[in-house]
C-alpha cells in the first residue's frame, strides 16, 4: 500500500457526498491518521455535481493529481465517470447503479447516456464495482442513508489504512440514537455488497 | 457541540472556516461581526451556532455576534469596539472588503486597541464568486499587517496569534484566506480559550477623528507600525524555511495553500531545495528574505493568482544586485489564473528542474456527459416571479440582477438576467439603462441584497424619476449563502427577537410611489402587478413576497405536516412542453417515451406547475411525502 491514499467521493446535492467526506475524515482523525479533507460548498447545494476529496497518510494537502485517486465513491454513474480524470487502471471506482437526470436534459437538450456505455467506459478505465445503493439503503430502513451504503461499500475495498469498525463506530457517534440501527445496517450492507461482487 | 465542549489538547477534525472560529474564542474574542458569503460563511454561522446552542441550554455565550447589513456595517461594528478595548473579529468574502474598503483604508490610520482581525476569504477559480480579485493588494494598499494560513491547524493558530499582534501593533490585521484553505477540513489541536474582557470602556482621543490635519499626522504613524510589524515578521513563527534533501542553490518561495502542493511535489519529483513558506506575507520579513535570495541562485516563487511575491522578491534581488535567476508568473511557468492544483504545480516544477512529470496528463471521459450546474430548486418562489415577470414584459425588455440565488435566473428557460456587477448593482444599473435606451428595464434583487446596498440606487431612482420596475424578491432569508437571518426577520443571528424591518416600509419611506406586493406563487395577480408597474411612468418597487420553499418545508417537517407532492394525468397531458420549456421545474422530466413526468424526491410541492399547466393535466397526488 503507497504511503498515500486519495479517495473521490462525488454525486448530486443533497446525496450526502459532504457528510460522508467530513465522516471519513473524522474517522481518520479517530484512528490517528494524518487527513485532509475539501469540500464544495455553496453553489453546489442547488442540485449541482458535488464533489469532495479525502487523503490520508503522507499528504500535505487536500487535491487529489490526475490518474492517483486509490478510489472514486460515487452516488451517481455519470458522476463517476466525470471524474474518471482521477482514475488509473488499479482505482477502484465504487458506484451505486441509479441515475439522477439533471434538468440540463430535460431543458438544454443534453443526452443522458446509456448506463452500460457508463459502466464500459469506466470499467475500461479502472476496476468498476456498481451496486444498488439505493435499495439497500431502502433496505435498510432510509433512502437518505445512501452515502453510509457507500461508506460501508468503500470500507470493504481495503483501500482505507484503518479498520471498518472504526469507520462503522464514526458513522454511529455522529447520527442520533434512533437512526444507529438504520445506519448500521446501511453500512454492512455496502460492505457485503462489495464482498459478494 | 464539539467545538466547545472538547477538551484542551483534543484533537478534532475542523473546517478551515470552523478553525478560525475556534481560534478566536481560544483568543477570548469579545465580539465577531459579519455579512455572509461563500467562502466565508461558516466563521460566523458556527458563531450563530454556538450561540443558539448555548441560548438552548439557557447558557450566555462568552462573545457578542452579529449579522450585519453589509461588510462596511460589519467592519464600523467591530471597529469601534476594538477601540473601545475589546478583541474582534470581522469575516467576509473577498469582494466584501471592496464594500468595507471605505472603512477599512481610513481604519488602518486610527489604528486599534482591542486585537481585530479581519479575514478576507478570496476564491481563487471564482467558485461561487463574481471575480478572483486577490486580496492581497489590499494589506498592500491600506498598509495592513497580513496572516495566510495552509492548514486548519494554522488557520486556527494564526487568527488566536492574530488578536496578539494586531494588539501589539495597535492596528488590524488581515487574515487573507482562499476556498481551498476554508472549505478544507484538517486535523485541529486545541487549546485553552482566554476568558473574554466583557465590557470595553471608549478612551476619548482627538485622534480618533480623522479630519486631514490628524489624517496627515497618523499617515507617519502608520508607516512606523509598518516598520514595528517587520520586525513581528522576522521572528514569526509562520515564515520559516524547510530543507528538502541536500539543497545546494535551489529555492522556493510560497504561501498559503499553494505550499501544500509545493512540498508535496518536492518529495514526489526527489527534489533537493530549500523551501521558503511564509506565513506572515504583510510585511515580508525582508532580512530573513534577503538571506535566503543570499542562499541560492535559482528561485521559484509559487503563489496563486498575482505575482505580490514574485514581485518583492524581484524588488529585492535588484536592491542586492546579485545574480539570482527567478522563475514565476513572468517567466511563463505559473498562471494568474484561477486556483492552483497538484497538476498545474507539477507540471511548472517538472519543467523547471528539468524531471519527468510522474503525473499522467488527465484523460476526459469519452462519453459526454450531460452538464449539472446548480438551478433554482423545485418549488422555488423565484421561478414563479420571473415566469410571470415574462408574461408582462414587452418584447426587448433588459433585466439586470443581482447577487444570491435568483442569478441562477439566467440559466434557460427563464433567461431572466442580462446584466450583474456587484451587491446591489441591479438598481443603479438599471437607473442606467433607462437614462440611455429606450428599452423596458425590470430589475431583481434579493431581501438581504436590499438591505446591504440597494437602498440608495432606489433613492437614486425616485429623485431622478428614472423609469425603472426594481423588483424585491423577498424570501425572508439569505438563502444562497445558507439561510442567515437579515433585519428583514424577527430573530437575529444570536437567535434572540430582533426588531424586523418590512421592505416595503423602507421603499416607501424612499419617496416610490408606485409600490405593489405580491405573492408569487399566484402567478396570474404577479403577472398583473407587473403589467401596471411597467404602464407607471417613473420608478415603481414590486416587492414579490413569498418564504424560500427550503425553509418553509424544513418548517413543515419540524411540526409534523407533510409535504404535497404532484403528478401528471398523462391522459390530459398534450405534451405542450410549457412545464418543462417555459417554466424550467427541474422535478420534470422526460420518459423514454417522451412523455413527461414529476421526479417525487425532487418535487417540493408548490402546486405552481398546475397553473402553468394549460389542460389541466397536473394534479396533486392523494399521498403526501
Amino acid at each position: 500500500m503507497s504511503d498515500k491514499i486519495s479517495i473521490v467521493l462525488t454525486g448530486v446535492g443533497g446525496q450526502g457526498v459532504i457528510t460522508a467526506a467530513n465522516i471519513l475524515g473524522k474517522a481518520a482523525v479517530n484512528a490517528k491518521v494524518n487527513v485532509y479533507v475539501s469540500e464544495v460548498h455553496g453553489m453546489a447545494q442547488r442540485g449541482g455535481s458535488v464533489s469532495c476529496t479525502v487523503r490520508m497518510g503522507n499528504i500535505f494537502g487536500p487535491l487529489v493529481a490526475s490518474g492517483t485517486a486509490d478510489a472514486i465513491i460515487s452516488m451517481e454513474p455519470s458522476e463517476a465517470l466525470r471524474y474518471i480524470q482521477y482514475a488509473n487502471k488499479e482505482t477502484k471506482v465504487v458506484t451505486d447503479i441509479n441515475s439522477v437526470i439533471p434538468f440540463t436534459v430535460a431543458v438544454g437538450g443534453e443526452e443522458y447516456p446509456d448506463l452500460d456505455d457508463i459502466f464500459k467506459e469506466i470499467n475500461s478505465r479502472s476496476k468498476l464495482y456498481k451496486m444498488d445503493a439505493l435499495n439497500i439503503a431502502k433496505e435498510s430502513g432510509a433512502l437518505i442513508t445512501k452515502n453510509i451504503v457507500m461508506l460501508g461499500a468503500l470500507a470493504a475495498t481495503d483501500v482505507l489504512p484503518f479498520k471498518s469498525e472504526i469507520l462503522l463506530k464514526t458513522i454511529l457517534d455522529n447520527v442520533p440514537a434512533k437512526y444507529k440501527e438504520i445506519n448500521k445496517r446501511a453500512f454492512e450492507g455496502g460492505m457485503k455488497a462489495i464482498k459478494q461482487s | 457541540m464539539e467545538i466547545i465542549e472538547s477538551k484542551p489538547k483534543e484533537t478534532i477534525l475542523l473546517l478551515g472556516n470552523e478553525a478560525i472560529t475556534r481560534g478566536a474564542l481560544e483568543a477570548g474574542v469579545d465580539i465577531a461581526t459579519t455579512y455572509p458569503g461563500t467562502p466565508s460563511s461558516e466563521i460566523a454561522d458556527t458563531f450563530s451556532a454556538i450561540a443558539k446552542y448555548l441560548k438552548k441550554k439557557g447558557e450566555k455565550p462568552s462573545f457578542y455576534f452579529e449579522y450585519s447589513t453589509n461588510e462596511k456595517v460589519a467592519l464600523e461594528v467591530a471597529a469601534a469596539a476594538s477601540l473601545s478595548g475589546l478583541r474582534a473579529l470581522t469575516c467576509m468574502k473577498h469582494v466584501g472588503l471592496n464594500v468595507a474598503s471605505d472603512a477599512f483604508m481610513t481604519y488602518l490610520y486610527v489604528g486599534c486597541r482591542g486585537g481585530h482581525v479581519i479575514v478576507s476569504a478570496d476564491d481563487p477559480y471564482c467558485h461561487s464568486s463574481q471575480n478572483e480579485q486577490d486580496n492581497r493588494y489590499f494589506a498592500i494598499f491600506a498598509s495592513a499587517p497580513m496572516l495566510e494560513p495552509t492548514t486548519p491547524e494554522e488557520a486556527k493558530e494564526m487568527t488566536r496569534l492574530g488578536f496578539e499582534i494586531s494588539e501589539e501593533l495597535q492596528s488590524p490585521i488581515l487574515l487573507r484566506t482562499v476556498t481551498r484553505l476554508n472549505h478544507a477540513r484538517g486535523a485541529v489541536v486545541l487549546k485553552k480559550p482566554v476568558k473574554p474582557r466583557g465590557k470595553g470602556h471608549f478612551e476619548k482621543s482627538p485622534m480618533l477623528v480623522t479630519t486631514p490635519a490628524v489624517a496627515r499626522a497618523r499617515h507617519p504613524e502608520l508607516l512606523k507600525m509598518m516598520e514595528r510589524a517587520e520586525k513581528i515578521s522576522e521572528k514569526s513563527p509562520f515564515n520559516e524555511i524547510i530543507n528538502v534533501g541536500r539543497p545546494d542553490d535551489w529555492g522556493i518561495v510560497t504561501s498559503g495553500v499553494s505550499f501544500n502542493y509545493v512540498r508535496e511535489i518536492v518529495d514526489d519529483l526527489n527534489l533537493d531545495v530549500r523551501i521558503l513558506k511564509l506565513g506572515m506575507t504583510h510585511p515580508l520579513p525582508r532580512k530573513m528574505c534577503e538571506k535566503f535570495v543570499k542562499s541560492c541562485k535559482n528561485i521559484v516563487i509559487v503563489e496563486e493568482l498575482e505575482p505580490i511575491l514574485e514581485n518583492q522578491f524581484k524588488e529585492m534581488i535588484y536592491d542586492l544586485g546579485t545574480n539570482v535567476k527567478l522563475y514565476g508568473k513572468s517567466t511563463g511557468r505559473f498562471s494568474r489564473l484561477y486556483e492552483y492544483n497538484l497538476d498545474i504545480v507539477t507540471e511548472a516544477l517538472s519543467k523547471i528542474f528539468k524531471v519527468k512529470n510522474p503525473i499522467s496528463k488527465p484523460v476526459k471521459p469519452k462519453i459526454k456527459i450531460p452538464g449539472r450546474p446548480p438551478s433554482l430548486c423545485p418549488g422555488c418562489p423565484h421561478r414563479a416571479t420571473y415566469y410571470a415577470v415574462k408574461k408582462a414584459s414587452p418584447k426587448g425588455t433588459v433585466y439586470p440582477t443581482d447577487i444570491g440565488c435568483y442569478t441562477l435566473g439566467k440559466e434557460p428557460p427563464l433567461e431572466m438576467a442580462d446584466l450583474l456587477l456587484c451587491m446591489g448593482s441591479n438598481a443603479g444599473t438599471a437607473c442606467g439603462l433607462a437614462a440611455s435606451t429606450d428599452h423596458t428595464v425590470i430589475s431583481f434583487m434579493g431581501d438581504s441584497t436590499f438591505f446591504h446596498s440597494g437602498i440608495p440606487p432606489i433613492i437614486n431612482a425616485v429623485h431622478h424619476s428614472h423609469d425603472v420596475v426594481i423588483t424585491i424578491l423577498d424570501n425572508r432569508t439569505t438563502a444562497m449563502t445558507g439561510h442567515q437571518p437579515h433585519p428583514g426577520n424577527d430573530f437575529d443571528g444570536m437567535g434572540r427577537p430582533a426588531r424586523r424591518i418590512k421592505v416595503e416600509d423602507v421603499v416607501k419611506g424612499c419617496g416610490v410611489e408606485h409600490i405593489e406586493i405580491t405573492d408569487p406563487n399566484n402567478i396570474e395577480e404577479t403577472t398583473e402587478a407587473f403589467k401596471r408597474a411597467i404602464g407607471f411612468k417613473g420608478p415603481s418597487v414590486i416587492v414579490s413576497k413569498a418564504p424560500c420553499i427550503l425553509l418553509e418545508n424544513r418548517a413543515k417537517r419540524k411540526a409534523g405536516e407533510k409535504i404535497p407532492v404532484y403528478t401528471i394525468d398523462q391522459e390530459k397531458c398534450k405534451k405542450c412542453k410549457i412545464c418543462i420549456g417555459k417554466f424550467g421545474c427541474p422535478a420534470f422530466y422526460y420518459a423514454k417515451d417522451d412523455s413527461i413526468h414529476i421526479d417525487e424526491q425532487q418535487c417540493n410541492g408548490c402546486g405552481n406547475c398546475v397553473l402553468v399547466c394549460p389542460f389541466d393535466a397536473i394534479s396533486k397526488k392523494k399521498e403526501m411525502k
